[in-house]
Order: C-alpha cells, then sequence, then structure tokens
C-alpha cells in the first residue's frame, strides 16, 4: 500500500528522520510507535504532503506519491479542531468538498454517518454547541466521509472519553475489515498494540524494528514460561539441563508460580517431563513480551 | 483551483452571514446619514442653539461704543461704571464677560477681558478682529484714504487654472482634485487596515482551532492563505458597495426631505459662504466644484481607484496573513504589526500633507512608485494628472510587490501555522523564509 524508502528530514538543527523506510502492507493496521520527539508526526505529515522530504522516495500502491494521492488519505492530526462558529454539516460537507468529493455526494454520505453515530440532531448546531466528545465524533466523521484507502491517526485517542474511545475504535476496525489500511500512531505502545497487526519502532529519528506483531513477538521471545503449581510447600525446581528457573517462587491466591527460561535446544516438553514427578501441575504460560517491553528492551541494548 | 474557489466560498459565505457584517451594513449608512442630518441640522439651529453671550463693556475711552457691534451671538453693553464695580458686581450679574479698555491704552494695548471661565477663542478672535480693523481704519483715515477707497481694496479672488491635457486645454480644479485624491486614499487606507487585520485573525482563529492540520492535508497552505485573501476582499467589496448604495438612498431622502425647505438650505449657504470670506478664504461656490469635478477623468480615476484599491490590499493581506501564522494569539501580535502598519500609516500621513501640497515633488514620485506606499500615495496625485509612464511604472512594480509579498509570507505562514505553543520571534521568521518546504 504504502512504501517509505530511505526517507530524510532535516530541521535546522536536528535530523527528525535519519534514512527511514519501512512496508504498509495493504489491508494491515500499522502502529507506528515511538516516545515523543522520535519523528513519527515528521513521517506523517510528509505522508499526508504537508511536508517534503530531503530525500528518499514515498510509493502509494506502487505509483510515486503525488498530490492526486490526497483524496485517497484520510488524515486525524494530533492538533486536530473544527471551526467553532460553523454549522455541524456545513463543517463536514465543506471538508469533504476540499477531499474532492461533490456537495451532493458529501451531503448523502454526512447524513448515512449521522444516522449510524445516532448525531441526527447535530446537523444543524454550530460546532461549539457541542461538547467535546460530539465534537471527536464530527471529527471522525470528516476523517472518513471521503471513503480514503489509508487512514491516518496520529494520537487517535488522546483526549476522548472511554465510551467514545471504544465506539471509535470499533468505527476504525470495521473500516479496515472493509479493506481500508490504517496507519496508528501513538507514545502509548499498549495502547494500540492490541489493534495492530503490523508495527514499526521508531526511536530518535531512526526505525528500530519493523514487522508483523506476532512474528516480533516471537522473535523477541526470549522462551520464558510461568508454572504454577499446587504442592504444600515451595520447591526448588533446578536441576534440569533443559531450563533454569529465574527468581523465587511467588504465591499467587495461595499457588506458587515460578518463572523459568528454557536452554537453548530444549523444548518446554522436556522441561514439562522433568518437573511432571516434582510438582502438582496447576498450569504452564508462555510469557510473550509485550511492545513497550520489546521497546524499552531494545532502547536499553542500542 | 476548484479548491481556493471552495475556500473563497466559505471564507466569503461565513463572513457575510454573521450578524456583524448585517448590522455593520446597515448601521454604517445610518451613520454616516445621522451624521450628515446632524450637520444640517446644526447649521440650521446653530443661532437657537446657543444662547446669546452678554459682554458688558468698561470703556474708559469712550469712543468705542458704536464700534464694537453686537451680533447674532454676542451681545455688548456699555457701562458707565467703574471697573472696580463691575468687577464686583459680575457674579450677580447674569454677563458672562466684562471686557475692560484702559484709558490711556495706545492701539488698545492693556484691554482685558474678564470672565468666570476660560473665554472661548472665537469671542476672543471677534473682539480683536474688532479692534484691528478699528485701529486700521484709523491709521488709514490719518493717512488720508477714505473708508470707500478702502472697501474698494476688498478683492475676492478666485484664480482659474487650466490644464495643457492630449484633448487640449481643461478647466482644472485644484480644490475638487484635493477631495477625490484625499477621499480615495482614506478609502483604500481604511480598506486595507479593516479587512487586513480580519485576514489576520482568520488566520489566528485557523490555527487556534487546530483545524489547520486537518485543511492543509487537503489543499497546499498557499491555497489556503489566498483562498482566505481573496475571501475576505469580495467580503469588503460586498461591504462597501452596499454602503455606497445604502448611504446614497438615505442621504437622497434626507436631502429631500431639506429642499422642501428652500429658505432654510439658502441660509445656510450664506452663512457658510460669509464665514469662509470672513476668513479671506476663496469661497467655492457648489456648482464651480461640480463644474470642475466633470472635468476629472473618470475612467482613469475610478479603474486606478479600483487596481490601487485592491492591489494594495492584496499586497498588505499577505503580510498581514504572514504574521497571523507566526503567533498563537492577537495579543502576540504587536511587535510583528509594528513594521507592517509603519509604512501603512506613514504613506497616509505623508499623503495628506506633503504629497497633496506638492503633487509632483520628489517625495510624491517616489513614494508613488514604491509598492508599500504607492496604493495611497498615487491616488492623491493621480486626479492633479500624472504621466502615463509613471502611472504604468507604479502599476507594474504594484503587482511585482504583490507577487514577492505572497511569497514571502507564503514561505513563514506554511511553517507558521504548524508551529503551536512557541514563541516566535523575528529570527525565527527569518529562517522560516529560508527553509525548503
Amino acid at each position: 500500500m504504502l512504501s517509505i524508502r530511505s526517507v530524510i528530514k532535516d530541521y535546522e538543527n536536528h535530523r527528525a528522520l535519519n534514512s527511514v523506510s519501512m512496508e504498509i502492507p495493504k489491508g494491515s493496521v500499522f502502529g507506528l510507535l515511538g516516545p515523543n520527539g522520535a519523528g513519527k508526526t515528521s513521517l506523517i505529515r510528509i505522508i499526508n504532503q504537508i511536508t517534503k522530504a530531503d530525500s528518499g522516495e514515498i510509493y502509494f500502491k506502487d505509483e510515486k506519491l503525488q498530490e492526486k494521492h490526497i483524496s485517497s488519505i484520510g488524515y486525524l492530526p494530533e492538533e486536530r479542531g473544527l471551526y467553532k462558529k460553523m454549522g455541524v454539516a456545513d463543517q463536514i460537507v465543506y471538508l469533504a468538498q476540499l477531499k474532492g468529493l461533490s456537495k451532493h455526494e458529501a451531503e448523502k454520505r454526512a447524513k448515512a454517518w449521522f444516522e449510524r453515530l445516532e448525531m441526527k440532531s447535530w446537523w444543524n448546531k454550530n460546532v461549539e454547541d457541542l461538547s467535546k466528545g460530539m465534537q471527536q465524533k464530527v471529527q471522525f466523521v470528516a476523517t472518513v466521509i471521503h471513503q480514503p484507502e489509508l487512514l491516518i491517526l496520529d494520537e487517535p485517542f488522546s483526549g476522548f472519553d472511554p465510551i467514545n474511545a471504544e465506539m471509535i475504535k470499533n468505527e476504525f476496525l470495521n473500516l479496515n475489515q472493509q479493506g481500508t489500511t490504517i496507519i496508528f500512531s501513538s507514545h502509548r505502545m499498549e495502547s494500540v498494540e492490541e489493534l495492530c497487526s503490523h508495527i514499526a519502532i521508531l526511536n530518535l529519528s531512526e526505525k528500530m524494528l519493523e514487522g508483523k506483531v506476532s512474528d516480533i513477538r516471537k522473535q523477541y521471545s526470549k522462551n520464558c514460561f510461568e508454572i504454577t503449581y499446587n504442592n504444600a510447600e515451595s520447591i526448588d525446581l533446578n536441576g534440569s539441563s533443559a531450563f533454569q528457573s529465574i527468581g523465587n517462587a511467588n504465591i499467587k491466591e495461595g499457588k506458587f508460580v515460578q518463572e523459568i527460561q528454557l536452554n537453548a535446544g530444549f523444548q518446554i516438553n522436556d522441561a514439562i517431563a522433568f518437573l511432571m514427578p516434582k510438582i502438582k501441575f496447576n498450569g504452564i504460560k508462555e510469557i510473550i513480551p509485550s511492545i513497550n517491553e520489546i521497546f524499552i528492551d531494545q532502547v536499553k541494548n542500542a | 483551483m476548484k479548491k481556493i474557489a471552495l475556500i473563497i466560498q466559505r471564507e466569503y459565505l461565513s463572513r457575510v452571514k454573521k450578524k456583524s457584517f448585517i448590522i455593520m451594513t446597515f448601521l454604517g449608512p445610518l451613520l454616516i446619514a445621522a451624521m450628515y442630518a446632524f450637520a444640517i441640522f446644526l447649521a440650521v439651529n446653530s443661532e437657537d442653539l446657543s444662547d446669546k453671550k452678554k459682554i458688558v463693556v468698561c470703556d474708559e475711552t469712550n469712543t468705542l461704543s458704536n464700534i464694537i457691534k453686537s451680533n447674532t451671538q454676542y451681545e455688548f453693553e456699555f457701562s458707565t461704571l467703574s471697573l472696580a464695580s463691575l468687577k464686583s458686581n459680575f457674579d450677580s450679574s447674569g454677563n458672562s464677560y466684562l471686557l475692560y479698555i484702559p484709558q490711556k491704552s495706545k492701539n488698545f494695548e492693556g484691554v482685558q477681558l474678564y470672565s468666570d471661565k476660560q473665554p472661548s477663542l472665537a469671542i476672543v478672535k471677534y473682539i480683536e478682529d474688532q479692534l484691528e480693523n478699528t485701529l486700521s481704519d484709523q491709521k488709514l483715515a490719518e493717512k488720508g484714504i477714505s473708508k470707500k477707497i478702502i472697501s474698494e481694496l476688498d478683492f475676492d479672488l478666485n484664480i482659474e487654472t487650466i490644464r495643457f491635457t492630449e484633448e487640449g486645454e481643461q478647466d482644472g480644479n485644484t480644490s475638487a482634485s484635493y477631495m477625490i485624491g484625499m477621499f480615495s486614499s482614506i478609502l483604500i487606507y481604511m480598506f486595507i487596515f479593516l479587512y487586513g487585520v480580519q485576514v489576520m485573525r482568520g488566520v489566528i482563529e485557523e490555527k487556534n482551532n487546530r483545524i489547520v492540520e486537518v485543511l492543509i492535508s487537503s489543499v497546499k497552505p498557499f491555497q489556503l492563505m489566498m483562498g482566505k485573501i481573496v475571501g475576505i476582499a469580495l467580503v469588503g467589496l460586498t461591504q462597501f458597495a452596499l454602503w455606497v448604495i445604502l448611504t446614497s438612498a438615505i442621504t437622497g431622502i434626507i436631502g429631500q426631505k431639506f429642499a422642501q425647505d428652500k429658505s432654510k438650505l439658502m441660509s445656510i449657504e450664506k452663512t457658510i459662504e460669509s464665514n469662509n470670506s470672513e476668513k479671506n478664504e476663496p469661497a467655492i461656490a457648489a456648482g464651480e466644484v461640480l463644474n470642475a469635478l466633470s472635468t476629472i477623468n473618470y475612467p482613469l480615476v475610478i479603474g486606478c481607484f479600483l487596481f490601487y484599491f485592491l492591489g494594495g490590499y492584496l499586497l498588505y493581506s499577505a503580510l498581514f496573513a504572514a504574521i497571523g501564522s507566526a503567533v498563537d494569539s492577537e495579543s502576540e501580535t504587536q511587535q510583528f504589526m509594528m513594521p507592517v502598519t509603519i509604512p501603512l500609516i506613514f504613506s497616509f500621513i505623508i499623503s495628506t500633507s506633503t504629497v497633496v501640497n506638492n503633487p509632483d515633488g520628489p517625495v510624491a514620485f517616489w513614494l508613488s512608485l514604491i509598492p508599500l506606499s504607492s496604493p495611497i500615495v498615487m491616488m492623491v496625485r493621480l486626479p492633479f494628472g500624472v504621466p502615463t509612464w509613471e502611472i504604468i511604472t507604479s502599476m507594474l512594480l504594484l503587482i511585482a510587490g504583490f507577487f514577492g509579498t505572497v511569497w514571502l509570507a507564503a514561505k513563514i505562514y506554511r511553517t507558521g501555522i504548524l508551529m503551536v505553543g512557541k514563541k516566535t520571534s523575528w529570527k525565527e521568521i527569518g529562517k522560516w523564509i529560508f527553509y525548503k518546504n
């Protein structure tokens, strides 16, 4: 869908993007993650053609990114707002027209969205008469009304109340199921990782890692497992060449919980075989690192 | 282009639909008409309005009772009492002034005017004039020149000015040129200020609302800026056109009402004329002005007016847009406004003083070529006659100046609108100009 190749963006005295490349597959929910100041917004603004890259190229559906693609992209910026003294419907129709829709078509689609999101009574109201949550719904409609193939959402859930956030999230996922590619950008990694099929992490203007969420997790999994057992007292589990225990057992709800890490070349079955006669198994669970942990790990190692 | 048209449409409609626009459109002409009516009312009724001022005169020379005359405003009463008793009775006498002329005054030195308030300039001038005339009459009489000869010396000249033009000799009228020039330049000055600031406010509003980033993901910053400038220009032209129509309609009605009372109008004209001749200024009869107004090359003046009107506005509003983009709120605009408003105010002041008095001088020449001042200065010069090559050069320079400022403003604008929550300095704005996109 979108191919970013060696993009460099320099500001006056710092480099915002240092030869960043990434591939955003069609139909994916792509998480663009990284701490504040990593270069996420710079990259998003380049994709939206608000600013230009100093060097490097971007391809949109195998075509060099150009002005005509603007109508195929929907953008919800982090700093978002509306004209306060303008009517809700007028505003949505205006923004849709700027994206290339005809007035008639824009009104028709706006009506459909208003019905769907239960906003019909707001049609003639001024934006300043709406609550903040209502305004966010209006912004959402304005972002998606031209049926973009690519949606770019910069910190989409900041400032949303939980109910609206949930509703908007579901609408986005719904659009994704209909084929819209979505880029989520956030500095709060845990907030989007459950939604994303793919991620890229930016740190200090460089891309640290990129790929399918499941692949990344597998790649960074340390082969750790959590063993829960139900014996009367804690048992020293060491003594196998297949694994070693990490730290001491914790007691959780009257059961013992012990973390173990497999040694290279061994399977979890080897560990289970060793443990079987020793403990009363209650459960076993792989410890999958969160994106947040992977990120912190990466920053520490860098 | 289609997007700019959409932006122009929004900027225009959102402003024209505002209550404040509708109120100002109707209130403006009413205010002008009300002022007009009030002026006529004052002219007609001023004599009834002001109380006659009583002035008691203590004339120790006993020669002036025939010379200082009462008029409609001042009533002089000559008293035989002494100055001391007049002074002590002043409060209870009901007189407004006490004029004292000492016995041994040579050439009326030592004349004093007492009152409980600071006397108005008008009465002081009135008394001084009377005494000065008396003195000069006396001196002339002493030299053997009779009053008859003096009255023959009272000339009222009105020089006819004729210009050599391509169509042959033409009557010129300096006063008419003056009026037209001043009126146009005041209008242009007001238009630039009123609507230029609106452009700035509009930009700040979009920045404050945080809608600007949404917009520029659909349109180019340049399109957004130009759409706003043109849209607001159309608002200004609409308001201006409505004002002209409504004002002429209302003043027409008022004029008719007063015309029914012709004698009163005549008396106004007379008082105006007599006032003028008293100040030794040539009175211009209304007919003469009308005659001169008809000699002015209207297609040229109106054409140039529209050109400089729009050219000046476009040039300045681009700068105002750049200022708006560099700040977060209107209170921060002060430091950036100065360099933009100073050339504007400067050219207005110069054009109403230096240029109008010497429309072909070097100051007028250069200022009517420089794009920042030409819209205002050239309009003052134009009715006096300006060589064609100067007009063309000035227009070309204004067009070039417009493109230059728009280019500069667009560079500042596209960086400025995305800068939120930072205090901007001049140095930074300078750097923005050299940013690549």
